[in-house]
């Protein structure tokens, strides 16, 4: 168990380090470059800003200082905005993505597993059809379809919420809905699934033969195990809510982390672009380890290997 | 019930490819073709489904950008086929520590940022056509390259292949005449559910502004410009988003009735 944490972190730390190189080398290549960009800057100014950057000086020698940054945790300033850490940015930003994609994940679970569960207890009756359709319908709307309707219906036309934003308290509802409602889907598909096989296992039957009641046999024998695969989902469903936070947080205007990385990456803006990239690195990699050692704590059968 | 579902889904893809390869030739109008006396018409004959805010036709834009979201579709796909296919049979073939690296270089692989890879390619080479599908091919190998590298490792040691040895069969010949053959149904099937993933990454890529270009559409491009618009005009968001998402739904319903009838064991309805 504490050789595969630390083969995993080991592990991390590659990923790490490979996601500086590529989005290093990658930003790079945009075209104008970030100082380039500012039309209002002397000479010496620039000299300075080179130096401070260390644009002046060979890519694997920019590569390294890169490196050292991360490695003693001395993150540099923005490009772009001025005598800001890109850390401080981050810690501006990543709440609001936090908190969005965090309630998404918590709708999506509250209404998929239900759901999924409802509908595997009674296979192919009306309500079975009814919510797998439901389900199926969810995953094939795209969430920038869903979103300007949600935003339309429910800040627009009712009027409950603010449509676009984050100034009120109430303004992570209508994101978090839309980013919720389409996951759930996923989710009560898989719940819905794997019940339905865990079911028609033997230890099932074994269970039902000493005489557990019907409730107990589903939630404390059955949900263990049926809820692995779901819980097997929600590492890349992570990234997939880091994907669908670059959408709404352009459909209702959040100024999350994805809108900060697309304005970095369009204007060449290459220290908040790496720390943007690490930091999703870091947080899909500690997501995945999490999911990996719930995983083996609910099964007896799973065995952590380095 | 459900192979109905799947057959319906097949016919659908085939009249809308159809649709989307013909209509834009067959209808009366260009998909650019703007004309500012018809700002954001309701239906009529003349125009099935109204026109957009600059008076362009909103079926011909619709089956113009289905054209190009299909095709990046496909050749998305394609490309991550066959770089999954290629990685995933030398490691197979390779097995040993050969096999155990190639496969770690995955495990890793699956933990980066990738969306944040995609939109910096688009941020660097301006967003070119043909760039899209490349990105997000490179990007969508992963998990086709575990299913064929799972594939060949199952196969390598099975009876026929030694027998083919046994028989003096050269290495490429067996490759070539019987992995590849045994290796394409689970590749088609996997091929078939990245289709609706791929399809969608572009469109989040397109409704960015990091995709395909207006005034050429595709079916993020036109969604974009409907969200724009969405309270005045809903319709435009409406269309485009009813087309996109019946067309994620067949292409869902088919890859699991491939899934299905290639192997019974996983058979999501009995």
């Amino acid at each position: 168990m504490i050789r595969f944490i630390v083969s995993r972190i080991v592990q991390g730390i590659i990923v790490i380090f490979a996601v500086i190189t590529i989005t290093f080398t990658l930003s790079k290549m945009v075209p104008g470059g970030a100082v380039r960009n500012e039309r209002f800057i002397t000479e010496e100014a620039r000299k300075a800003q080179d130096e401070y950057y260390g644009l002046n000086k060979p890519w694997i020698v920019q590569l390294g200082l890169q490196f050292k940054h991360y490695a003693t945790l001395d993150l540099p300033e923005s490009y772009h905005y001025k005598g800001r850490g890109v850390d401080e940015i981050i810690a501006s930003g990543f709440p609001i993505s936090a908190a969005v994609g965090g309630a998404a994940l918590l709708i999506a679970l509250a209404v998929g597993v239900p759901l999924g569960a409802y509908a595997a207890l009674r296979p192919n009756t009306l309500e079975d059809r009814t919510s797998t359709v439901a389900a199926t319908l969810g995953i094939c709307t795209p969430s920038m379809v869903l979103g300007p309707l949600i935003a339309l219906l429910f800040g627009l036309k009712l009027r409950w919420f603010n449509a676009s934003g984050w100034f009120d308290a109430s303004d992570w509802v209508l994101p978090a809905l839309t980013l919720g409602i389409i996951y759930s889907a996923y989710i009560a598909r898989l719940t819905r699934g794997s019940l339905r096989e865990t079911l028609a296992q033997e230890f099932i039957r074994t269970a039902r033969a000493k005489g557990a009641s019907e409730s107990s046999v589903v939630f404390l024998h059955a949900m263990k195990l049926a809820c692995l695969p779901v819980l097997n989902f929600l590492g890349p469903a992570a990234a997939g809510l880091l994907t669908g936070s670059f959408i709404v947080e352009t459909v209702f205007q959040l100024p999350g982390l994805g809108q900060f990385f697309i304005s970095a990456a369009t204007n060449g803006d290459h220290q908040l672009t790496i720390a943007i990239s690490v930091f999703y690195a870091a947080l899909i990699v500690s997501f995945n380890l999490l999911v990996d050692i719930l995983q083996a704590a609910l099964n007896p059968r799973i065995r952590l290997q380095a | 019930m459900r192979q109905r579902m799947n057959a319906w889904a097949l016919w659908f893809l085939v009249v809308l490819v159809l649709l989307c390869g013909a209509g834009p030739e067959l209808s009366p109008y260009d998909q650019s073709q703007q004309n500012l006396e018809l700002k954001a018409a309701n239906p009529s004959t003349a125009h099935w489904l109204g026109t957009d805010p600059l008076g362009r036709d909103m079926l011909t834009r619709i089956l113009h950008g289905g054209r190009v979201s299909l095709e990046v579709g496909l050749l998305a796909t394609a490309v991550a086929s066959i770089i999954g296919v290629l990685y995933g049979m030398t490691a197979g073939l390779a097995g040993g520590r050969m096999d155990a690296a190639m496969m770690r270089i995955v495990d890793i692989l699956y933990a980066f940022p990738f969306i944040n890879f995609v939109i910096l390619l688009m941020a660097i080479v301006g967003r070119e056509f043909w760039l899209i599908f490349v990105a997000i091919g490179a990007v969508e190998w992963l998990t086709m390259a575990r299913v064929v590298r799972g594939q060949v490792l199952a196969l390598k040691n099975l009876e026929f292949i030694i027998a083919a040895r046994a028989c003096g069969a050269g290495f490429w010949h067996i490759v070539w005449k019987h992995l590849l053959p045994n290796v394409m149904g689970p590749v088609i099937i996997y091929a078939s559910l990245t289709v609706p993933g791929v399809m969608l990454l572009e469109a989040a890529l397109s409704f960015l502004g990091l995709g395909i270009q207006p005034p050429d559409a595709s079916w993020g491009v036109l969604i974009q410009e409907g969200a724009r618009s969405v309270e005045s005009y809903p319709w435009l968001l409406i269309y485009p988003g009813i087309f996109f998402s019946t067309t994620l739904l067949a292409l869902n319903l088919l890859g699991d009735g491939l899934r299905d009838a290639f192997d019974p064991k996983s058979m999501s309805q009995q």
